[in-house]
């Protein structure tokens, strides 16, 4: 394995295009974080063509519902949530300026066609590793939907937050691939 | 008669949800461990050092493992020679608003599967209460995610389809789950039964100690062949590749109906939570 990408967040076009599915990257800079419900208010705005509560442009949303901080902590566990389920409302969000998600798990084709058409990319953080993850994550506010609790809208500051580019811009699919890499067909079906 | 009042109980599901929510306990270490030495992925080898290192730190600092804390899963095992002072089920639902609470773990449980409104206290909580022999009170705490919970399965077969319908369904869940469901797994299958014990047995399958082999020489011939199976799909640690999928499968069986062949499949993300408790 390479040493692992800097990246600093807000991407630029630049910084998405030259990511490849299988890269190690250690992001830094502010990214949002939202989940289900989040996802789905922001969702019904645009299609009801209405002002977004959050600026998306270039932005990256991290999946992450984190647990509530002990005092005096930043922030609670806070790993990276199921990505799917954010698959409805992904196209329409990459359309608005979203440049990248953090999450866990494989994308609908939708999303991966999308992320090809609007240059996006998505990163696989490890999932179940939270406790880990919260010690990247250096600052943390709720800035949108505070009833929604854990599932609100938060500014988040990461410090080398470690992922691994997922899908690239390009049609690159790192989860496919590795899996075929250790597919035993034999064994499988024999 | 032994008493037993409703308040311990309370107290005793409080600690269990925080000690389940902290640190994973040390079967699923170990398994985890002897992972690291049968992956031959070396990204997968990588993140099992990583969910090892992370196990370490959430118990010594009392953070949770895992930010969905889960829905907490209660297995009540009641002597019927012991009297409960008070209302068991309502001293479970404070033991986990309690533990929840105090513990900073994460409320995940709305009030209506449709409305969707957080109940802020992580309750209610699901809980399977048996009554058994003897005069204590068995207290077992599952915390489920919903990353794996999600990605379960049941279907009813037919006896035709046999252990190669299994084998489908087993393989089809675990792959469809890929990196979703947060392998390595332990996979429970529940066979036999009804529709709804089909789904409890695959349940409690997942309590047995990671890695444990049914006590029926059938039954354990049938967990060695999926393991062979789910562990040569390459979905591997995380989904990203590798040969340990599942540290273990677990099969529980029951009689079942001349025409039936229920199946559940449970599946269980690597952070496999759970404590428990005798009173």
């Amino acid at each position: 394995m390479s040493k692992p990408i800097r990246i600093t967040t807000p991407l630029s076009g630049e910084d998405v295009e030259r990511l490849q599915a299988g890269d190690e990257v250690l992001i830094s800079g502010v990214v949002l974080g939202a989940r289900d419900a989040a996802h789905q208010r922001l969702f019904e705005l645009i299609q009801a063509g209405q002002r977004l509560p959050v600026d998306l442009e270039g932005q990256v949303i991290y999946y992450v519902g984190p647990t509530p901080p002990r005092p005096g902590a930043v922030i609670g566990a806070a790993g990276p949530t199921t990505a799917g389920r954010m698959d409805p409302y992904t196209p329409a969000l990459l359309a608005r300026g979203l440049k990248g998600m953090i999450g866990k798990g494989t994308r609908a084709r939708e999303v991966i066609e999308a992320l090809r058409k609007y240059r996006g990319v998505y990163f696989a953080g490890i999932g179940g590793a939270a406790a880990l993850l919260a010690k990247h994550i250096k600052e943390a506010e709720v800035i949108a939907y505070p009833d929604l609790a854990t599932e609100a809208i938060r500014r988040l500051v990461l410090e080398d937050f470690p992922a691994i580019v997922a899908n690239d811009c390009h049609g690159g699919d790192a989860y496919r691939d590795a899996r075929e890499v250790y597919r035993r067909e034999r064994e499988l079906t024999g | 008669m032994r008493e037993i009042a409703a308040s311990q109980i309370t107290d005793t599901v409080a600690q269990l949800c925080m000690q389940a929510a902290y640190c994973l306990p040390d079967d699923v270490v170990a398994a985890l461990r002897a992972g690291v030495e049968r992956e031959q992925s070396p990204r997968g080898k990588a993140i099992l050092r990583l969910l090892l290192e992370n196990a370490d730190a959430a118990c010594g600092e009392r953070t949770p493992l895992c930010q969905d804390t889960g829905l907490a899963v209660v297995f009540a095992d009641v002597g019927q020679e012991a009297r409960i002072i008070g209302d068991l089920d309502e001293a479970i639902h404070a033991g986990v608003r309690r533990g929840y609470t105090e513990g900073y773990l994460r409320a995940s449980v709305v009030a209506h599967p449709l409305a969707r409104t957080n109940t802020g206290d992580n309750t209610p909580a699901v809980v399977h209460t048996r009554l058994v022999a003897g005069d204590k009170v068995h207290l077992f705490v599952a915390p489920k995610g919903a990353g794996s919970e999600n990605m379960s399965a049941l279907r009813m077969l037919k006896p035709a389809d046999g252990v190669e319908g299994i084998r489908r369904l087993v393989l089809e869940t675990v792959e469809q789950a890929g990196p979703s469901a947060c392998p390595p797994l332990i996979v429970g299958v529940g066979l036999g039964g009804t529709m709804e014990m089909a789904a409890l047995l695959a349940k409690r399958a997942l309590l047995r100690r990671v890695g444990q082999a049914s006590a029926d020489k059938t039954t354990a011939a049938l967990e060695r062949d999926l393991l062979g199976r789910v562990n040569a799909t390459g979905i591997g640690p995380s989904g990203l590749g590798g040969t340990f999928t599942a540290m273990a499968v677990h099969v529980e069986t029951y009689p079942c109906h001349i025409a039936s062949l229920p199946v559940a499949v449970n599946l269980q993300c690597h952070a496999a939570r759970h404590a428990e408790a005798e009173l």
